[in-house]
């Protein structure tokens, strides 16, 4: 690993526990690759995770960090943020975590536009769990709790964060981490809600169930779902049929919730409501 | 003196919570509509923003929860406030505060249950929930006050052992004791104890962040404050890391719950009337302390001797005052709005030293001075 990013590393807590060929690393370097170019002090980054194999990311990060419950990084760092402002507030969330047990809080955290950048690690399936099907695995593909193909419809983070409020909302892919961290370190800038939803391979609990026995068919299959934005609307709904859009869908500029609140905060002190 | 700054309000319990609530310091509120505690939701937005804190309604009860843990770990004295249903969401990140050890204060205003229950009615059915709710080994301090002017003290307090044990803190009102309008006496802020949580002191590179002191309590660093640390809901070593060291495991276990064990001198607040003499020992908390108060006064009227213990902290469980009373008397008498939750640590306590019985009510009402009366005098026959 290269100098630059390892210096936002917790030598002390590796070897970390990913599996050999887990997409989940190529995510934390491409953050860490972001924060170094903005050029962010390590005391001023807070970290935040819920429960899953990519929430383990914050323990290996030398920043503020926080491992918390199931689906709840976004209310922890809502309380965060709004407790210190000055901070910059990210958190890492797997797919299950954000899209399921999580998925009110994504919506409200988006919907309050609040200065916090959302990372999502989509591996299709609850990976540290072993395997069971998770919202965003794609319909038709097995799961340890589908093993005769998943009847559920798998949907779309991006679209929902679009329509909920946020100010930035991209998706990449582990296969395209140049792009990916080009994303993140936009969200990242981003004054108000910022999500980037980055596809993963997880070969262990994924791949091996759905006859990607190693990482690089893994990387393959990502490769041959995923479709530049501008093509993707090109074509027919057939052709779309079980592949995924990705670049920027949503890069505006609209008030923000502390800022919003600040606002509050004056109109409190000069005693009035309606000021 | 400070009698003209003495300031006079008549208030409701909820509206005391928040007065005192503001007073100890708490400048970050997350709430959720909930009967009967909105009041207290409402306090905090009207009165946070100017005074540059926080107030925000979030998604649901546990996002609440968490928005407070957060705030806290950033460095604001946080607060929330529920009541069954919601506090029943908020276990999960209740247990989270307790082994990561960040100071919060949770009020549950209670009524009745389970599920939707009763919104507009008084219980005290949630005490063991509040000992017992989030699953683990865990510490927990509640703190039960029984009228108005005592909720605004007690929120004081319980804001207070938050920060000094840096463990969450449950404050348990009631239907009544929220909505119930009394004059309160508002303390100046001189003669108010307010306790920070302790900062660490050594240099950046020695800190261990969950390295406890004597006390068996961790400084803390707020986040942003340079001692950059991780917080995990995992069983932790003292640098804040997952371990699967059985040492280290037991070690953390162990000293969760010993900091407030050990300290139980400091955190049991409990009031003793006429218990000098007395025969029969009536033993109550929040809103029915006060009815056995009275009780306690009808009864030496008739002659009988009865006394009261009212129990303000009720975890830690005050162990060796009802020992020590079950020595004394000959009858203990526990009315709880509920079907008998803390008589069985009452009798637990009292180690078969005297008859200790069981007055409940679960239909709502309060429990009125005369029915404990009564209860008292048909035992004694
Ligand atoms: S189970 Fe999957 S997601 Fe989890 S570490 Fe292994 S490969 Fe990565």
């Amino acid at each position: 690993m290269n100098n630059e990013i390892v210096q936002y590393l917790r030598k002390e807590m590796f070897p970390n526990i990913w599996c050999p060929g887990c997409g989940i690393g190529i995510v934390l370097g491409a953050m860490l690759r972001a924060i170094h170019s903005i050029g962010w002090e390590k005391d001023e980054i807070v970290m935040v995770s819920g429960i899953g194999c990519s929430s383990r990311i914050t323990g290996y990060v030398d920043f503020n960090t926080m491992n918390t419950t199931h689906g709840r990084a976004l209310p922890y760092a809502t309380g965060i943020k709004m407790a210190n402002p000055s901070l910059k507030v990210i958190t890492v969330m797997g797919d299950g975590d954000c899209a399921a047990i999580g998925g009110n809080h994504f919506i409200h955290a988006a919907r309050r536009n609040i200065d916090i950048t959302a990372i999502i690690i989509n591996n299709m399936i609850y990976g540290m769990t072993g395997g069971q099907y998770s919202p965003l695995t794609p319909t038709g593909k097995i799961g340890t709790t589908a093993p005769y193909g998943n009847i559920d419809q798998c949907f779309d983070l991006t679209s929902l964060a679009v329509s909920a409020g946020a100010s930035y909302v991209a998706r990449s892919s582990v296969f395209d981490v140049i792009q990916a961290t080009r994303f993140i370190k936009k969200a990242f800038l981003k004054k108000g809600f910022s999500v980037v939803e980055i596809i993963s391979d997880c070969p262990i609990s994924f791949g091996r169930i759905n006859r990607m026995r190693t990482p690089a068919e893994m990387l393959e299959w990502i490769k041959s779902i995923t479709v530049p934005k501008n093509k993707w609307e090109k074509l027919t709904p057939e052709e779309k049929e079980g592949k995924l859009p990705t670049g920027e869908f949503l890069d505006i500029n609209i008030p923000e919730y502390s800022k919003n609140y600040q606002e509050v905060c004056i109109r409190a002190q000069q005693g009035g409501k309606d000021k | 003196m400070s009698e003209k700054k003495r300031l006079e309000k008549i208030l409701q319990g909820n509206e005391a919570c928040v007065e005192g609530a503001i007073l100890a310091g708490v400048r970050f509120f997350a709430g959720y509509p909930i009967t009967p505690a909105s009041e207290i939701a409402e306090g905090m937005a009207q009165r946070l923003p100017a005074l540059g804190g926080v107030f925000m309604q979030m998604e649901d009860e546990i996002a609440s929860m968490a928005a407070t843990i957060g705030a806290s770990l950033a460095g604001a004295k946080a607060m929330t406030a529920s009541s069954g249903p919601g506090i029943c969401l908020k276990q999960e990140n209740i247990g989270f505060a307790a082994i990561c050890e960040v100071p919060c204060v949770i009020v549950n205003s209670q009524r009745g249950g389970p599920s939707t229950g009763l919104p507009t009615k008084p219980a005290q059915a949630d005490v063991m929930q509040a000992r017992w709710g989030t699953h683990g080994d865990h510490p927990m301090i509640v703190l039960s006050p029984s009228d108005v002017t005592e909720v605004l003290n007690i929120t004081i307090k319980a804001i207070n052992f938050s920060e000094k044990y840096r463990t969450p803190v449950m404050l348990m009102l009631d239907e009544v004791i929220s909505h119930m309008r009394e004059k309160v006496i508002i303390p100046p802020k001189e003669e108010i104890e307010i306790i920070d949580r302790k900062k660490p002191t050594v240099v950046k590179e020695d800190f261990l962040p969950y390295k406890a002191d004597d006390d068996l309590v961790p400084p803390m660093a707020n986040f942003g404050s340079g001692y950059r640390y991780h917080v995990t809901g995992l069983v932790h070593n003292e640098k804040g890391y997952p371990t699967s060291n059985n040492k280290e495991i037991d070690y953390l276990i162990r000293r969760l719950t010993n900091k407030v064990e050990l300290n139980k001198k400091d955190i049991i607040l409990e009031e003793k009337y006429l218990l000098d003499d007395a025969r029969v020992a009536i033993v109550a908390y929040g809103s029915v302390a006060r009815a056995a108060e009275r009780t306690v006064k009808l009864a030496r009227e008739k002659g009988i001797k009865v006394g009261l213990l009212k129990l303000i902290t009720l975890w830690p469980f005050s162990d060796d005052t009802i020992s020590q009373l079950a020595s004394q008397v000959d009858l203990i008498v526990v009315p709880e709005m509920n079907l008998g939750q803390m008589v069985r640590e009452v009798q637990r306590a009292a180690e078969g030293k005297c008859r200790v019985i069981s007055y409940s009510r679960v239909d709502g009402e309060l429990i009125n001075p005369l029915e404990i009366l009564a209860k008292i005098e048909e035992e004694g026959k």
